[in-house]
């Protein structure tokens, strides 16, 4: 079919078919995307919107935040990161309590990397070459941002292999901050002083009071 | 003469205090390893001091600075500074015997230098990196410990291995051989301005990602010297502390 329409259109349209084949060829052959090529994908997708999109390009927050939301967040376990997070606190909260938890920390998180993109200049990204055994569901990619005239950004991302095949995100570590740590000493001193229901009061009051909600 | 030595008598004092400070936490509890703020009632009460001096004062005008100083000009402070900050990496690389790192420092400092007192980076074009080493980590490389964490007014995050480290480094100069105190002082307000409008991004991302503020800071602050110390390869952390 795509052959034969091909065949009739002109060189511009071929090529927009052929586009659209690749494209189409493309979402099975992502399935078996290996970690260090999904990094590369997602993030320069990303990029590419907040370099180009007018709305984005104009300030407008809620246009970034779906961006986010919609190219990075699926690439994220928020449930593991959660409860990494919590560390020995996850095993008290109740499955309804662990579920809340990793929805507001996954909104709080896609709040806090929209507003860090705001900030984005004329930045690249550099990707280090992946140290992975074959058959590994566990990967380090290694990525730094390089901006001119200060050092480079070092920013990885744990990975992990998902039943589905697809890898996922479980932390992030910008110049050797990881944002799980920094996060579980913050959950253990809310959980302390009001238990995970005291957390969750607390993550709630965050996300519907920050800034341009 | 009497003004450098009235400069040295004050960082003199200031390391007393905190040689104080270190003597105060290991008498109360000798716990610097698994708690790393052994002083948090008194860094807390610190920091409650600060926020209402960097919200209404510092901050405003950290954004005054940014925006309405021509971006170059503002670039050329930053490599200035940058370039001492050079200086002092490769003292530090050659105390950690890290010769590599040190000569690639001394060669931006003579290269940067030489090109206009600093003010461009060449050599970072060049592609020469930065070493980014200070005293605080060369102390953590020869296996002194870093001390109960604290929280100064105006100054920030520190321990007392990296607050140790700054009094050194500001001891040993270079702005404190300038002789004329109006310009010493401007060299030093420019640098702590330079050094806060750096640090204008992190404190916006603090500020949307933390539930506290305070004991965000302290994890990060921690964590990012623990990986500088370690060269970027620090040994892992336990999965639950208590």
């Amino acid at each position: 079919m795509i052959v034969m329409i091909a065949k009739r259109a002109s060189v511009g349209r071929a090529a927009a078919v052929a586009a659209l084949a690749a494209a189409l060829w493309a979402v099975p052959a992502a399935a078996q995307e290996a970690p260090d090529a999904m990094v590369k994908r997602v993030s320069q997708d990303v990029l590419q919107i907040v370099k180009t999109d007018a709305k984005v390009r104009a300030g407008d927050q809620a246009r970034l935040r779906e961006v986010v939301e919609t190219k990075l967040a699926p690439n994220f376990d928020f449930a593991r990161m959660t409860a990494l997070a919590m560390g020995r606190n996850w095993r008290t909260a109740t499955p309804e309590q662990q579920k809340v938890l990793s929805e507001q920390f996954k909104t709080l998180l896609v709040r806090t990397y929209s507003s860090a993109l705001t900030q984005y200049k004329d930045e690249t990204i550099e990707y280090k070459p992946l140290r992975m055994d074959a058959g590994a569901t566990d990967a380090t990619v290694r990525t730094a941002v390089i901006r001119s005239g200060n050092p480079p950004v070092p920013i990885d991302y744990s990975m992990a292999k998902g039943a589905d095949g697809n890898w996922k995100a479980y932390d992030v570590i910008v110049g050797g901050v990881s944002l799980v740590t920094n996060y579980r000493d913050e959950f253990n001193e809310q959980v302390k002083s009001g238990g995970i229901d005291g957390l969750i009061k607390v993550l709630t009051q965050k996300n519907g009071g920050a800034p341009g909600a | 003469m009497t003004r450098q030595s009235d400069d040295k008598s004050a960082l003199r004092s200031m390391f007393a205090l905190l040689v104080a400070v270190a003597a105060m936490a290991l008498l109360g509890g000798c716990a610097t390893v698994a708690k790393p703020d052994p002083l948090e009632p008194f860094n807390r009460a610190m920091y409650e001091i600060n926020e209402p001096i960097d919200k209404h004062l510092v901050a405003p005008a950290i954004k005054a600075y940014r925006d309405y100083t021509w971006p170059p000009i503002r670039i050329a402070i930053s490599n200035f500074f940058n370039n001492i900050d050079d200086l002092f990496s490769g003292i530090n690389g050659l105390l950690q015997g890290k010769l590599d790192k040190a000569g690639n420092d001394f060669g931006r400092v003579v290269v940067n230098t030489i090109g206009l007192f600093g003010l461009i980076d060449i050599a970072s074009d060049a592609g020469i990196e930065r070493g980014n080493e200070d005293f605080g980590q060369t102390f953590g490389y020869w296996g002194i410990p870093q001390g109960p964490y604290l929280f100064i007014p105006l100054f920030g995050p520190t321990t007392v291995r990296d607050g140790s480290g700054w009094i050194v480094r500001l001891y040993v100069g270079p702005a404190g051989y300038i002789p004329d105190v109006p310009v010493r002082n401007i060299i030093y307000g420019l640098g702590a301005v330079d050094m806060r409008s750096q640090a204008q991004d992190a404190v916006t991302f603090v500020d949307q990602a933390a539930l506290d503020r305070y004991n965000f800071i302290r994890r990060a602050y921690l964590q990012r010297r623990q990986y500088l110390v370690y060269d970027g390869k620090p040994p892992p952390e336990k999965e639950d502390e208590e």
